[in-house]
């Protein structure tokens, strides 16, 4: 049976994959002990890296800034332990980038106490005041992208916001955060909306979930604060539903027009978790140190989800959560968008959503690449109804001055659904990020 | 009597516009210098660019009209300058070559592979995926892709994949400056012979455990260095080519062979005390 879509509450083209998500979205958060050196990057972010307040042999509290905001694309860092500064230099990411950063070492026997900060009193904050509260806290988008909250909630003077979109769809297989996250901390969701509420200027705030999490649906509804305006949507289960684009499509049936922002359609839209710290960390003047990680996949003894320090390495991570001995690759964020890793020896950062361990058993050795017999299978997958095929051809063949102005390869996300259908196992994101990384790099140069 | 009318009808249009041509052809006739073909066919033809004009067409005219002398072209030989340079009448002039240099020596002999890259075999590819296999974050990933963007069949890659430039064949067309994914190359003149091949950021000997001839940062380049010719930047030496740098002093020291001589008939040259390196097999990957 075919419904309109503005019944369907979803977006056209997409794509579904096995959800994975049995596993882990029972399981309640558990708190992440705290590994023998935290290597805390100062770029977990789009935009400049913090400059560090603290020296080589320092002692931090946890929770105190280590770390300042250079200029207003960037973020302050705090320490996720209380401990002493070890080193300042360059640490690895997962971006195959060097970074400044820190090594911290925590204090084995220390209380780990957080300290109270000037709280950002809801009742007496203008706007400006919220905006360089959370640029203080060193919020950044929870859900993957690592974006700068303050840069997205500096609404510019021109633009009216009327809806404000709290995004818990979590259309990333094996990933939970976002589930447990709406289960567990349902007053610091609503505390953060009224912050959010007050910075915008929106009449409502819409909680978008996916069909898949009814019982968040119903636990949100039963709880929400009563004269507030705010409402529990439920959206059809797709992937990729969780981009901001596509889940303003699917909730208010408005669309971004390319190389636009959800401001220019009086939207904005914030990740759950992002909001839940939000309403957690202003009122007590505190910054993020920790955040909610899935750790799941095949090849993980104990799958769960837990409150981790930022600048945990990967490598602590996953001893304590328990490897299978064949484990052969291991992605950072989900099987969609995350990235495989090159090396264990990689911190956990803020835009750090989870990570997933597969064994030999399900990677398969790399499949052969056939050449494209122009099916169109990634034509009907791709949400911002991008020509896949077209440009993953002018990719293998450089003509990225095409790709960018006749095929708008600058709107791609990289969402991977393309690659997902594709039967010739073109791995065209790869080529894409290619593409994209060339073009910035002629504009850079000219 | 339909058929005389548009054959004259036909034949008169044609005779028009044919001497509307001839008409056009006489009194826009452009005078050009028969020496400028000639000078084109002695020229090598590649439209590389390397002598600063857009192609061969305007470097020859260029020549004819005296704006510049034969010996910018760097990519003929002297042969060829040496007759364009007769033929013209004026003197050869001299021009340093510029090749393209790579700034790494890390073969898989030396350095290490962090992780398996599995995908399409392209630096651009690998270097998408959290900066490719490699275990030095600055280094070449050795997929050749400098290799096949080179028209003029100056890069080869050697047996540790790394890439050779053929400095009597390279252009220096930038073609492989801009197709590095790691913003390996540069275009340097022949004379720079001192050469630090390396771009490691970071201070200390951990590096040599992902390659042995990595940069380490010790500074001894920079303290023997005569007039301050080496000074440390970003943890690496930094050679000022603006002052004499015709020496080897800097590179007796280096512990690595990070900083080389590159001779113009022996290629290659490492300092006195650089470790030498006798292996020839791949190294295998690091653990996991």
């Amino acid at each position: 049976m075919i419904f309109p879509r503005r019944q369907r509450r979803s977006f056209d083209h997409g794509i579904h994959p096995p959800e994975a998500k049995d596993d882990t979205r029972g399981l309640p958060i558990r708190q992440f002990p705290f590994a023998p050196v935290m290597i805390i990057p100062l770029l977990q972010h789009m935009g400049r890296p913090a400059l560090p307040l603290v020296r080589e042999g320092q002692e931090v509290a946890r929770g105190q800034c280590i770390a300042e905001p250079d200029g207003f694309m960037s973020v302050a860092m705090h320490a996720p332990a209380s401990g002493v500064i070890q080193r300042i230099g360059l640490v690895p990411t997962i971006n195959g980038k060097m970074v400044p950063g820190i090594y911290l070492k925590p204090f084995p026997g220390s209380s780990q106490e957080v300290g109270e900060g000037a709280p950002c009193d809801l009742a007496l904050a203008t706007p400006e005041n919220i905006i360089s509260a959370i640029q203080q806290a060193g919020i950044v988008g929870l859900g993957g992208a690592a974006f700068p909250t303050h840069v997205k909630l500096k609404i510019p003077d021109d633009r009216q916001i009327d809806t404000l979109i709290i995004n818990g769809v979590e259309c990333e297989p094996y990933l939970t955060t976002d589930h447990r996250v709406m289960l567990e901390q349902q007053p610091d969701i609503f505390m953060g909306i009224r912050y959010l509420i007050r910075v915008t200027g929106a009449q409502r705030a819409i909680i978008g979930i996916e069909a898949n999490k009814l019982d968040v649906a119903q636990s949100l509804r039963d709880h929400l604060p009563a004269g507030e305006p705010v409402t529990v949507e439920v959206a059809e289960v797709k992937y990729p539903q969780g981009a901001e684009k596509m889940l303003i499509t699917a909730l208010l049936d408005r669309e971004v027009p390319s190389g636009g922002l959800p401001s220019d359609v009086g939207v904005v839209v914030v990740n759950v978790a992002t909001t839940a710290e939000i309403g957690r960390l202003l009122p007590a003047g505190r910054g993020i140190q920790e955040r909610v990680i899935t750790i799941g996949g095949p090849g993980i003894r104990k799958k769960g989800n837990y409150r981790i320090p930022i600048g945990t390495p990967l490598r602590f991570a996953l001893e304590y959560a328990g490897m299978a001995d064949n484990v052969s690759r291991v992605f950072l964020g989900g099987p969609m968008m995350g990235q495989a890793l090159p090396s264990l020896d990689i911190p956990i950062t803020k835009g750090t959503s989870g990570f997933i361990a597969f064994t030999e058993n399900e990677t398969a050795a790399d499949p052969l690449e056939y050449p494209c017999i122009h099916c169109g299978y990634c034509v009907d997958a791709c949400p911002l109804f991008l020509n896949p095929s077209q440009l993953g051809l002018l990719a293998k063949s450089g003509r990225y001055d095409a790709m960018v102005q006749d095929y708008h390869l600058m709107d791609c996300f990289e969402c991977g659904s393309c690659a997902y259908v594709c039967p010739a196992h073109i791995p065209l994101v790869q080529r894409f990020r290619g593409a994209k990384t060339m073009v910035r790099k002629q504009q850079a140069a000219s | 009597m339909i058929v005389v009318t548009s054959v004259a009808a036909i034949g008169g249009l044609t005779f028009l516009l044919a001497s509307m041509l001839i008409l056009a052809n006489r009194k826009f006739y452009v005078e050009e210098d028969p020496r400028i073909d000639r000078v084109e066919e002695m020229l090598p033809h590649s439209n590389c660019g390397a002598c600063g004009f857009p192609g061969c067409r305007p470097f020859a005219e260029a020549l004819v009209g005296g704006e510049a002398l034969p010996g910018k072209c760097t990519v003929s030989n002297d042969e060829g300058r040496a007759a364009i340079a007769d033929f013209l009448g004026v003197a050869v002039g001299q021009e340093i070559k510029v090749v393209a240099r790579l700034a790494c020596a890390g073969g898989v002999n030396v350095a290490r592979n962090r992780a398996h890259y599995g995908g399409t075999p392209t630096c651009l590819a690998a270097a998408q995926v959290a900066g490719g296999g490699k275990g030095c974050f600055w280094g070449c990933l050795g997929l050749g892709d400098c290799e096949r963007i080179c028209d003029f069949d100056a890069i080869t890659m050697d047996r540790h994949s790394l890439p050779v430039v053929d400095n009597d064949r390279c252009t220096a067309c930038g073609d492989c400056v801009d197709a590095c994914p790691k913003d390996l190359f540069s275009l340097q003149p022949v004379t720079h012979r001192l050469w630090v091949a390396c771009r490691n950021l970071e201070r200390g000997d951990e590096i040599l455990a992902n390659c042995e001839v990595a940069c380490t940062a010790c500074e001894r380049c920079a303290v023997d260095a005569p007039n301050g010719l080496v000074t440390m930047r970003d943890n690496l030496p930094v050679v000022d080519y603006s002052r004499p740098h015709d020496t080897r002093q800097p590179i007796e020291r280096c512990p690595t062979g990070a900083i080389v001589w590159i001779d113009e008939k022996q290629g290659v040259m490492k300092g006195a005390a650089a470790k030498k390196i006798i292996r020839h097999s791949a190294l295998p990957e690091a653990p996991t």
